[in-house]
């Protein structure tokens, strides 16, 4: 094992089944929200990169559908959902 | 529109152990499952504590895929140079009925759908349940997959954000204080490795939980947890210390920085890394449960809130198990009595009330507000490796006299700190 693992590799061992549109998306004018910004700290999966303008976005591949988001943000500054059945992120250890 | 008996949301414990129990009574029972298979979404710790649901599931026990018996029980005080460990290990955690087993969530519920297909329920996977179906403010179906499907009764089983409670109406969507978020690696590493590391024989199993600098004084800590052939590794960050007290350290960096401690590394040397997960965890106890039940729905599971972190365990899959069981047993005695409204469902509290579930929650309600102590997670730690740190130093000259080496730490300060926080314990 490498003596830190990057995150890209770590998800890269996860299965992950294509389709759906992205079920989570920043709700237009919210991209500088501070909420979203923490986001770019806690998301496990490091999803979320805030510019240096302060803007976030969001790149869904590789979600683990934890949920962390939907508490942190809202519903207010996100559009929240899981991904449609069959799709996402597939646990063969769980 | 199709019409079931019983349609239950979600393919994790709480959802199977509703459906296993109801399955072969002459129901129509549909469990709906987003997954490719049951188990795709759901992740534990994890360990589960059979004694409490051997009872209620007496068939299930014999033949389930778990993994390791529980024998070594250890506690880790991480300060940031040293650590302080505790093992406990008994003949009793050794003996039939062994209480608790390490276990990896998406094989044990793929198994168990299989028994509860095998006993008549009727489980969809691939599907995702879009909301509930609301009439006169009665929930009389869910919307999934673009269809409507009835049933006399909703069983919502659908994990930790508990969406369905939502927009029943039954609970205003959830915020950060009441939950933590877990991350988690799966390790592989042959069983021969992982008994000489741990100290195990045969099947043996090993728990070990870590506080202090693995969450940098944040509320949460380290788990590990043996399986067969893997080490299940991870953390728990309290969400709204994460926020409000997470400056720039980034969650997916604490996991590789407690993996990097000298603790951890060499327990898992020339381990593979085959999964990484995330996933979150109610922490509020008994204060903060949802409702469990409305107009036509009963909650059970995550959904309901029911995990349990009593400080020296974390507890949840037995709840889940449990709270499926006695979610079921109310609409079979709704069924008898005709009716799904709230008055009818009320008697889930109840039977939840007279069991192991609700007297855990109610008996260890204080212990979020005792283990949500900030001193737990940076200064003991650090106390307590300091103080052994000097009580095991030999100095070129002359070695100080014991209880000065001790007392200067203690002074009445810390001594009056110390004991307000371990009165809290009065209360556990």
């Amino acid at each position: 094992m490498t003596e830190t693992m990057d995150l890209k590799a770590k998800l890269g061992l996860d299965v992950f089944k294509p389709g759906g549109e992205g079920h989570i998306k920043i709700r237009p004018g919210k991209e500088k929200d501070s909420r979203l910004q923490k986001m770019g700290l806690i998301c496990p999966a490091g999803l979320y990169s805030v510019s240096e303008q302060g803007e976030t976005s969001l790149t869904i591949d590789g979600c683990l559908e934890c949920g962390t988001c939907r508490l942190v943000c809202g519903t207010d500054v996100l559009e929240w959902a899981y991904p449609e059945g069959g799709v996402g992120v597939q646990f063969r250890f769980g | 529109m199709e019409k079931f008996d019983v349609i239950i949301v979600g393919a994790g414990l709480a959802g199977l152990g509703a459906a296993y129990t109801l399955a072969g009574q002459d129901l129509e029972v549909l469990v709906l499952e987003r997954g490719d298979y049951p188990g795709a979404k759901n992740v534990t710790g994890g360990r589960i504590y059979v004694n409490p649901v051997r009872d209620l599931f007496p068939d299930l026990w014999p033949s389930a895929p778990l993994e390791r018996f529980i024998v070594h029980e250890g506690v880790v005080l991480m300060a940031k140079e040293r650590s302080v460990a505790i093992d406990y290990a008994g003949d009793e955690l050794r003996q039939e009925p062994q209480q608790s087993f390490s276990i990896l969530r998406a094989k044990f519920d793929r198994w168990f759908a299989e028994e509860v297909e095998a006993k008549g329920a009727m489980i969809l996977p691939k599907t995702r349940v879009e909301n509930v179906i609301k009439e006169n403010r009665k929930i009389v179906g869910v919307r999934a997959g673009g269809d409507e499907l009835h049933a006399d009764v909703v069983i919502a089983c659908d994990g930790a954000l508990s969406l369905l409670g939502e927009q029943a109406g039954l609970h205003p969507p959830e915020t950060p204080h009441n939950y933590a978020l877990g991350i988690k690696e799966v390790i592989a590493l042959p069983g021969e490795k992982i008994n000489d590391r741990f100290q195990l024989q045969g099947n043996e199993g090993a728990a070990r939980l870590f506080i202090g600098e693995v969450t940098k004084g944040m509320f949460g800590g380290g788990f590990l947890y043996t399986n067969k052939e893997s080490v299940s590794l991870g953390i728990v960050i309290g969400i709204e210390d994460m926020m409000e007290k997470g400056g720039n350290l980034e969650a997916p960096a604490l996991m590789e920085a407690f993996k990097a401690r000298p603790e951890i590394a060499c327990l898992i040397r020339g381990g593979v890394t085959v999964e990484y997960a995330a996933h979150l965890i109610p922490e509020g106890g008994f204060k903060a449960l949802h409702p469990l039940h409305g107009d036509g729905m009963l909650i059970a599971g995550d959904a309901a809130g029911f995990a349990l972190n009593m400080g020296f365990t974390v507890r949840g899959m037995e709840y889940a198990l449990a709270s499926g069981y006695y979610a079921a047993k109310t609409v079979l005695k709704a069924r008898e009595a005709g009716s799904f409204d709230a008055e009818t469902l009320s008697e889930y509290g109840r039977l939840l009330q007279e069991s192991f579930v609700l007297k855990d929650f109610q008996n260890f309600q204080a212990t979020p507000s005792f283990v949500n102590n900030p001193r737990f997670f940076s200064h003991y730690p650090e106390l307590k490796g300091n103080i052994l740190r000097d009580i095991y130093s030999i100095p070129a000259g002359p070695k100080d006299r014991l209880y000065p080496t001790i007392r200067k730490y203690l002074g009445l300060g810390e001594m009056w700190a110390m004991f307000k926080d371990f009165r809290e314990v009065t209360k556990i």
